[in-house]
């Protein structure tokens, strides 16, 4: 059995996708969050869950230990972190670019919460979301759920094209 | 233990070789594999426990409820939001459930078999009077609507205030969950503040029927009150008057019956009967059953 050392445990659970959406990895939607390998051998990587009830996270346990398991790493243990929390500012800028380029809109920067009560803002301008397909930024929320718990569904009033956009969480 | 179970999944994985499933969605882990599980010294852990419990349970069953609108809601967006909100319940429901157990494994149902995780023993295998969750998440809303939105609100308005101020708690593991609830409530409690608006706001007779259920929705909320300190109280009544203020919808109400703690001590309607004996059967009927 060969040894595999951190740097390459790590370029090599960073090439895993996330089951939900294809065209970026782990650590590009910003839930890889360590691989470190211990000292008798044993492969540590460290996933955060998008949404609570993220269906895909079982998903992701087996792909991360299939990937690595066939590099060579004989013990894998992925573990489940809950804190901090996921947030869309922790998708990378190249995840941006992929998410756009499938016609997904990327989401903007996430609300700091503050401390105290969530306020209740009623009739709130939706968060300027630009067209994935034309550009335009005359778009409108159709819905705030989308396909998955980290989408909504919007509709481009220029182009009149249907997309979906990552909620700023 | 979710170490074993996820090899269990992987070989199944494998053995279907390549990139296909068994089935996906099968093997589910323990929600909190590798999450450092110990009860911190100083936090009674059969507090904390029932403290879980309570928070899972009312997930769980209003999860369920949410879930009967799939196929049956007015159009395909209101659909998808009520399933995805149910979504994120349930897995708030997961994590809760799981973090009941470890701080007290003495909640775990004696008659659950052995090879099934906690959450699971927790959601199939007790019975009615086990349940902790209050009645107002288990109550039938007969497929009205505005019922559903009225009860949704008070209930994620409810639970978002608790969850804010659970952020702080000494369990991490709880303030952790709790942390990344409120995220998820916010949004689920906009989309219901918007219906309850846009239809008490609305026609006369979307009026009268949004007026009715909420009345319905609101008259639980003392047992939501029983169980809450003033700080989450006064947040609730403030939000509530804020879009009954919005939706026309002031000042229209009777005073309600003062409630007991009914439902977290066990005592539900017989709706939590009905609905049990629907969500916990393929469980009960196959005990031996994996997925």
């Amino acid at each position: 059995m060969v040894t595999v050392g951190p740097a390459a445990a790590r370029a090599i659970a960073q090439t895993v996708t996330d089951p939900e959406l294809p065209m970026l990895t782990l650590h590009d939607l910003g839930v890889l969050r360590d691989v470190h390998v211990q000292d008798d051998g044993t492969v540590i990587v460290e996933i955060t869950p998008t949404y609570s009830g993220c269906p895909a996270m079982a998903e992701m346990r087996v792909d991360l230990s299939r990937a690595l398991h066939a590099a060579g790493c004989a013990n894998v243990e992925v573990r489940t972190v809950l804190s901090p929390p996921w947030t869309t500012d922790d998708i990378t800028a190249h995840g941006r670019e992929l998410l756009a380029e499938h016609g997904i809109a990327p989401p903007g920067p996430a609300s700091r919460r503050i401390a105290g009560p969530v306020p209740l803002t009623l009739g709130a301008r939706r968060p300027d979301v630009g067209c994935p397909h034309c550009g335009s930024s005359d778009t409108v929320e159709t819905s705030r759920f989308g396909s998955t718990a980290c989408k909504a569904l919007f509709r481009c009033r220029h182009c009149a094209e249907p997309f979906e956009h990552v909620k700023a969480i | 233990m979710a170490h074993e179970d996820e090899n269990a999944y992987e070989s199944l994985a494998v053995a279907a070789g390549g990139e296909e499933r068994w089935a996906f969605g099968t093997g589910f882990g323990d929600p909190l594999a590798g999450v450092d599980t110990a009860v911190p010294g100083g936090v009674d852990a059969k507090a904390l426990a029932r403290e879980c419990l309570a928070l899972g349970d009312d997930a769980l069953i209003l999860s369920q409820r949410l879930a009967l609108w799939v196929s049956n809601a007015h159009e395909l967006e209101d659909e998808v939001a009520l399933a995805n909100i149910a979504l994120d319940l349930l897995g708030q429901a997961r994590l809760l459930l799981t973090r009941a157990a470890q701080a007290d494994p003495g909640l775990r149902p004696p008659d659950a078999p052995a090879h099934i995780p906690d959450e699971d023993a927790l959601a199939y295998w007790r019975d009615v009077a086990q349940f902790t969750n209050v009645r107002l998440a288990e109550l039938d809303d007969g497929r009205d609507f505005a019922k559903c939105v009225a009860r949704l609100f008070v209930l994620t308005t409810w639970r978002l205030a608790a969850m804010t101020r659970l952020a702080d708690s000494p369990d991490p593991v709880l303030a952790a969950i709790a942390v990344k609830a409120v995220k998820e409530l916010s949004y689920h409690r906009e989309y219901a503040a918007g219906w309850v608006i846009r239809l008490g706001d609305g026609t006369e007779f979307s009026h009268e029927r949004m007026h009715d259920a909420l009345a319905w929705a609101w008259s639980g909320h003392d047992e939501l009150f029983a169980i809450s300190d003033q700080a989450v109280r006064d947040e609730v009544s403030r939000v509530v008057t804020q879009v009954r203020e919005a939706a026309t919808l002031l000042g229209r109400d009777k005073e309600c019956a003062a409630q007991s703690v009914a439902g977290r001590d066990g005592e539900h309607a017989d709706d939590l009967v009905t609905l049990l004996a629907d969500m916990q059967s393929v469980a009960r009927a196959n005990p031996e059953a994996t997925w």
